[in-house]
């Protein structure tokens, strides 16, 4: 059993949902990143999502282009993200980690290399935002060997026909993208999640993440009951960018952020 | 030596998942899957349907002024000193570039899909002045992505879309150039894929893009073919066209390929000279990844970031380049070059001196190396150049270089 389906495994059998972050690794600083990570999971974190910067990042919003910008000012490469993950499973054994960025990176580091670093570095996941299933018979069997899970998305716009796929080329959980949007650039429309998520559920038996406009503790306790697990990026990534000069206030705005998700996502609902 | 091409094998490519090659493919985020999937069935039915076709060649004619003339320039021929150098004039288009070819396309296909909200990227205008005519044609919105810095370059352009009701949106992100263009495009689509129809101005981005723009740009290939048979009794021994996101060396070369006595040239933007790093060839100077939803050539740095390029034409300042591009050069059916800013320039002096004929920026790269292939070649021989577009927006450009303020 792999990192993440043990972690929602335990979470489905003590009748909770999974808490996942998303910060650019990288920012604000390459030096800052893995004390983040143990801050997101101190805050109540269950998996991590871990942004791999990238020059031109097409499926996010302002938010997450700039962190990218600033973690790349500061030379922050795919190997040193890995390296990243690596130092922060010192302490931590038990957090899945999922890499999630764009496919160059990974074209430019070699996709066997990359998988063999990543899974020596104690990686669980592997989303690329621009690779689409039918595009991943390359990397497919390399992550199976190495028991990385390949995490897609699904969107509003995908047919039963291509969940079905989807769900075939994936493990771990699957990411439902809540919005037609960018990150960080519209307001989730709860019903119509719902609606949606259970759908899928209809078509397969994956646990189903839901990201894209979750910014506050109540939105992320409406989501967590119609879903599996709730993913919040920008809001997260946008407070570091508001603290980044001073390291203590972030910690202590992340946490603020974070740490009333899961206790409002722990709570019975009312 | 190049392979031998057969019109069975140009018919199977791209393949049914958009791939050339190695080259191509459909790499975007899920949330723009189905609207492609879509795009792609329609167009492959559309393709072959009596009725959209004369629509498309009635607009060609009436509206763009097709069939573009083929001319031989025999004072530059005289001054290069060797083979005989022919000019297609996709300058003579209306909106002075080759550009309205694909956007006459597209629209049709955005008012076939019954889309009335348009977006596009553009470099160094062209497109997004052939986008926004198109759109005042047929009362579609109208919206143009455009780098902050090519808004700054191309001021006239940006002028002219806004006088054919267009809103241009200046792209403040990245490197402000093409790239960053597109990228804001994608993500306007991704947010309203159901009302909005992306007309993409370039042989790139995720399949079907890079068919159906060599589709609706390959008139000027099968034209050449024509005219040059008819004017001068035999196919042509070259053809050079200049290679950003290679549409207008795509629709010149491809009713080409499987001549293989044709000789294919493309002629990318060296910049400040290929040494430097400061250029925009990346087919001659990259290597492959994964950039706007198709794997082509990329200018990038060892870690997969993309390079800032760097060409004093806008329009063929971007770091990618077109899936079957790449697969031409692998395949070595196609020559890419490079010539420097430089040298562009005085392509650019010398047919306007010589012919007067000004072109584009991006056009008189074809030029300058046009002028040095001929030379090299018997007189008896053929040269076709692709004059992609007319000089008149690069005026302001050319005038600060000499210092001119106008």
């Amino acid at each position: 059993m792999s990192r993440i389906e043990g972690v929602m495994k335990s979470l489905k059998d003590q009748g909770r949902k999974a808490l996942i972050p998303y910060i650019t690794a990288g920012d604000p600083h390459p030096d800052q990143s893995v004390g983040l990570m143990h801050t997101l999971v101190k805050a109540g974190a269950d998996i991590i999502e871990l942004g791999v910067p990238f020059s031109d990042p097409m499926a996010d919003g302002p938010v997450i282009q700039l962190a990218c910008e600033r973690a790349l000012v500061h030379g922050t490469t795919l190997r040193q993200v890995i390296a990243m993950v690596k130092e922060f499973r010192k302490t931590d054994d038990a957090t899945p980690i999922v890499l999630m960025g764009y496919l160059n990176p990974m074209v430019a580091m070699g996709y066997e290399a990359f998988a063999d670093a990543a899974a020596d570095a104690g990686v669980d996941g592997v989303l690329t935002v621009d690779l689409p299933y039918e595009e991943a018979d390359e990397v497919a069997p390399l992550f199976a060997a190495r028991n990385l899970d390949p995490i897609f998305l699904m969107a509003p716009t995908t047919t039963d026909e291509r969940i079905k796929a989807i769900s075939e080329h994936s493990s771990g959980y699957v990411y439902y993208v809540s919005i037609k949007g960018v990150t960080g650039s519209a307001t989730i429309n709860v019903d119509e999640v719902a609606q949606k998520v259970a759908h899928i559920r209809e078509i397969m038996a994956l646990p189903v993440g839901v990201g894209f406009g979750i910014r506050d503790a109540d939105t992320a306790a409406a989501i967590s009951r119609v879903s599996d697990g709730v993913i919040v990026g920008s809001v997260l990534v946008d407070t570091i960018a508001r603290h980044q000069a001073d390291p203590d206030a972030l910690n202590k705005a992340l946490t603020d952020l974070l740490h009333p998700m899961r206790v409002a996502m722990d709570s019975p609902a009312s | 030596m190049s392979v031998k091409l057969t019109e069975e094998m140009l018919k199977a490519l791209p393949d049914a998942r958009g791939h050339f090659g190695a080259f191509g493919g459909r790499f975007v985020s899920e949330t723009l899957i189905d609207s492609l999937m879509t795009l792609e069935k329609e167009y492959l039915r559309l393709k072959d349907d009596a009725e959209f076709q004369a629509t498309f060649d009635k607009d060609l004619a009436d509206y763009v002024g097709r069939p573009s003339p083929l001319y031989f320039a025999e004072r530059l021929t005289k001054k290069a000193g060797g083979a005989q150098i022919w000019l297609k004039r996709e300058d003579l288009n209306h909106t002075g570039a080759h550009k309205v070819n694909n956007t006459i396309g597209q629209a049709l296909l955005a008012s076939f899909l019954g889309k009335k909200r348009i977006i596009a990227e553009t470099g160094a205008g062209q497109h997004g002045v052939a986008t926004a005519t198109v759109c005042a044609r047929l009362g579609l919105e109208c919206h143009v992505f455009m780098g902050a810095e090519d808004v700054k370059r191309q001021s006239l352009n940006v002028y002219r879309m806004k006088l054919l009701g267009a809103t241009v949106h200046a792209v403040q992100s990245g490197t402000k150039t093409l790239k960053d263009a597109m990228n804001d495009a994608m993500r306007d689509w991704v947010a309203n894929v159901d009302d909005t129809f992306y007309i993409i101005g370039t042989v790139a981005g995720p399949h079907p893009y890079p068919l159906l723009v060599r589709d609706f740009q390959s008139v000027i290939g099968r034209e050449t073919r024509r005219q040059a048979l008819e004017q001068a009794g035999k196919l042509p021994d070259a053809l050079v066209a200049c290679v950003g996101g290679g549409s207008n060396a795509i629709g010149m070369f491809h009713p080409f390929l499987a001549d293989e006595t044709v000789e294919l040239y493309g002629v990318e933007a060296g910049g400040l000279g290929i040494e430097t790093g400061q250029h925009a060839a990346p087919l001659c100077a990259g290597r492959p990844g994964v950039l706007h939803g198709n794997r082509t050539y990329l200018m990038e740095d060892e870690n997969g970031q993309i390079a800032a390029t760097h060409s004093v034409s806008a329009g063929l300042d971007y770091p990618g380049v077109g899936p079957e591009h790449s697969w031409l050069k692998d395949i070595g059916r196609a020559h890419y070059v490079s010539v420097t800013d430089e040298e562009a320039l005085d392509g650019f002096r010398m047919l306007t001196q010589i012919e007067g004929i000004m072109p584009a920026l991006e056009t008189a790269h074809a030029v300058a190396y046009a002028v040095k292939l001929a030379a090299t070649m018997d007189k008896d021989k053929m040269i076709v150049i692709n004059i992609s577009g007319r000089g008149d927006k690069d005026i302001h450009t050319i005038a600060q270089l000499d210092g001119i303020e106008i």
